[in-house]
């Protein structure tokens, strides 16, 4: 079978992941690779654990990754990292902001939030980049930012070309936030040794 | 040009390409973006009507008239939409007319898992099945000419993983097509008895005669691997089959109605086992078994919820299925901060009112710590069910109808008129926050303007409401959390129908920029009666510490209303 590279982005409604999933299919597209993104919209959207599956290379069948095969999880919640870990291969990645979102059954005090998060995933063996993509898209004047700080992790993880991820970044963002997406692009790109 | 589209893009261009003229459709996951990008070429009328039958008699007048037409809804959307659809069958088309339905399973944003399917054998209606973005563009254009070669409705069917979905698309021009002429003809588009019987035979010849052509249809492919295994799939499921069994045999089905029974059985007989791989009922398998056709399908797969990758691989190949953690406390979607209908619910909930819900947003009034909602069942069925309500019990002062504006144009006026006529006291509350929310922000009748945001007249509610009789209505600031308490007391003592309109805009509509901040001080004694709004930006820390995230907050005000010990102030940015 065709090498496919399988990306699953988490979060809670109204992060952005899917204008994520849709920079990354942008990318694939400019790569000249077959790619498929998948999004379930409606009522998970309203605050709910969201999931969008992005798969490229040069033959992609399913739209959706299937658990166990993700080579990426990029996590944009501590809580939702968790949750999808189950969908990373062995020899996967997850990169995942540190930022937690309390859920309405741990507001209300009828569950607790998962404690230590980050040990267990490692201490299951997981592959686990962690970064403070809140404090950082804070520092730069935009808390709405986390989902391309996180991409441009991932973007310098995969190798890409700083010139080439701008100029996929400018092609999709709205004009009027591409500045301050650009600077969020930049920060996450650097944090990537 | 190739282009990165989802699947409900996709059909959009399809249309576009093969020249359609009018569109119809009303919102409904996974549905709503097929009339909202056919909304962007100008060179085709679209627009949203009030629900999914209005929709098709638009399109069917359209058809009729000679031009090609599309209505577009979602799975639910077909039951409403039934009437106009099983008597188009025996008409047929002048132009040709595509309806497409959006079936959702494992339910992301359904009060039901129906498969539409079903439709296409009881109505007489082929169907087709696309399996990608690609593919929904071309069957598209293949369901209008197939409608004009047949004299027959043509159905588009999608699920939620096809429709939002992207993959590449290529592009060409428009056709433009020369509308076909109308000319009167009441046999063919009068159904009475006697044009109804005729058309009913016509039915059989017709159907005789797409179930035998189907069999050569370019769109049904038989591709051959290995022969130990041949599977039966259409839509998504033929990339799930790919990734999982890349060796098996595989007969990709276009059309799932009719079958190309003869191709089926030729396959069949070239691979040493059959199996039939679908999402929901046995509907390919048992018409095959009804043929004759020796095939496996439910025993093996589950009539619910979807069917994945390594579900496949598990069953007839070698893999173990990897599930889950079940201890991860769940994350439930939940009603915006600064939501309008969240303190409707707080007042409802206080009053201990069984309430009458419907479909939108403000389904989530049923979860804790709003805990509000009683019964939720269709669109605009919370009017019907509390009058219902009322009939049964002798009274109607212990619950309400809740509803929203683009749920009530749908199908609650009518239910509005039965209440009034036989002589109802129930209380309606209607929660106009001037959007259809739930689906994406969609403007109706209401909102005074039209898909491409156009601006035009705009329903009245109040006049509207009073013509259906109702002599009690009143107009309230959903956020004015004693008004709409004394309103509710008030509507349940009136004799007779009550109306009342709780009034604000959906806060992720108006991106205004927030001018207030609701804060904690010290005189909090945390008793926790803020909690009780269940608002996503209160939060409690272990040691019992509320606090109110200032990302998330609008300021809108409803905990400090609530707060027993002034404990909560609103501070102007």
């Amino acid at each position: 079978m065709a090498k496919t590279t399988s990306v699953l982005i988490v979060g809670v409604g109204g992060q952005g992941t899917l204008l994520a999933s849709r920079i990354l299919g942008e990318f694939a597209a400019e790569m000249g690779l077959e790619c498929k993104l998948s999004e379930v919209h409606g009522m998970s959207q309203r605050g709910g654990s969201v999931v969008t599956h992005v798969r490229f290379g040069t033959e992609v069948n399913s739209p959706i990754v299937a658990e166990g095969d993700a080579d990426y999880i990029l996590a944009f919640e501590q809580l939702e990292a968790f949750r999808y870990r189950h969908f990373l291969k062995d020899e996967g990645t997850i990169i995942m902001n540190t930022q937690k979102i309390m859920p309405m059954p741990v507001i209300l005090g009828t569950t607790p939030y998962p404690a230590n998060i980050p040990e267990r995933l490692k201490g299951e063996g997981l592959n686990l980049v962690e970064i403070d993509a809140l404090t950082i898209a804070e520092e730069i004047g935009n808390s709405r930012t986390v989902n391309t700080i996180i991409l441009g992790c991932f973007m310098k993880m995969l190798k890409v070309e700083e010139e080439t991820a701008v100029k996929i970044l400018t092609a999709v963002v709205p004009q009027k936030v591409l500045e301050i997406n650009l600077v969020a692009f930049k920060k996450g790109y650097d944090f990537i040794a | 040009m190739k282009k990165l589209m989802l699947a409900n893009e996709a059909i959009a261009r399809g249309a576009y390409e093969a020249g359609v003229k009018v569109v119809s459709a009303y919102p409904g996951t996974p549905s709503t973006e097929i009339a909202e990008s056919v909304a962007k070429y100008p060179e085709v009328y679209a627009e949203w009507a009030p629900n999914e039958k209005v929709a098709l008699e638009v399109a069917i007048g359209a058809c009729f008239a000679g031009a090609r037409s599309m209505v577009c809804m979602k799975h639910v959307g077909v039951n409403v939409a039934a009437d106009p659809l099983f008597t188009l069958s025996y008409t047929g088309v002048n132009a040709g007319i595509v309806i497409v339905a959006a079936d959702d399973p494992g339910m992301h944003s359904s009060q039901n898992e129906q498969d539409s399917r079903n439709y296409a054998i009881s109505a007489h209606i082929p169907m087709l099945e696309p399996a990608d973005s690609s593919e929904a563009k071309r069957f598209t254009k293949i369901a209008f000419n197939l409608s004009e070669k047949y004299d027959t409705p043509v159905f588009l069917r999608t699920t939620t993983r096809i429709a939002h979905s992207q993959s590449m698309v290529e592009l060409v021009e428009r056709k433009n097509i020369n509308p076909a002429s109308y000319k009167k003809d009441i046999v063919k588009y009068c159904m009475m008895p006697a044009s109804a019987r005729k058309a009913r035979e016509d039915l059989e010849l017709r159907d005789n005669r797409i179930e035998e052509e189907c069999n050569h249809f370019p769109l049904n492919v038989a591709e051959y691997k290995d022969t130990k295994l041949g599977v039966v799939c259409a839509g998504i499921v033929y990339q799930y089959v790919k990734d999982a069994l890349p060796d098996a045999s595989i007969f990709k089905l276009g059309m799932v109605w009719p079958l190309p029974i003869e191709a089926i059985r030729e396959f069949s007989q070239k691979v040493d086992r059959l199996v039939v791989i679908e999402e929901l009922g046995g509907f390919i398998e048992t018409q095959l078994k009804a043929k004759g056709i020796k095939c496996e399908g439910k025993e093996i797969f589950s009539n619910i919820g979807e069917i994945n990758v390594n579900l496949i691989k598990n069953k007839l190949a070698d893999g173990e299925l990897s599930n889950a953690d079940p201890n991860v406390p769940v994350r439930p979607p939940v009603l915006c901060a600064g939501c309008p209908h969240r303190g409707v619910f707080y007042v409802l909930n206080k009053l201990k009112k069984t309430v009458n819900g419907d479909i939108g947003c403000y389904t989530l009034g049923a979860q804790a710590p709003l805990s509000s909602v009683d019964t939720v069942v269709c669109m605009g069925a919370s009017i019907g069910m509390a009058h219902g309500f009322e009939k049964a019990l002798g009274t109607s002062k212990n619950n309400v109808a809740v509803i929203g504006d683009s749920t009530f144009i749908h199908s609650g006026i009518t239910g509005l008129i039965n209440a009034v006529y036989n002589k109802s006291s129930i209380t309606v509350i209607i929660l106009d926050n001037s959007t259809t929310g739930m689906t994406g922000h969609q403007d109706h009748p209401a909102t005074g303007k039209t898909l491409q945001k156009e601006s035009t007249k705009k329903l009245d509610f109040v006049a509207l409401v009073k013509a259906c009789g109702v002599d009690w209505v009143e107009t309230v600031d959903a956020y004015d959390l004693k008004e709409v308490e004394r309103l509710v007391k008030e509507a349940e003592e009136h004799q007779g129908v009550s109306v009342i309109i709780a009034k604000k805009p959906c806060v992720l509509l108006e991106k205004k920029p927030v001018v207030a901040k609701c804060v904690i001080t010290e005189k909090c004694r945390r008793c926790t009666m803020c909690m009780k709004l269940g608002c996503p930006a209160i939060n409690k820390s272990m040691d019992g510490i509320i606090s109110i995230d200032p990302t998330m907050c609008i300021g809108c005000g409803l905990c400090e209303a609530v707060c027993p010990f002034g404990a909560i102030e609103k501070e102007n940015l």
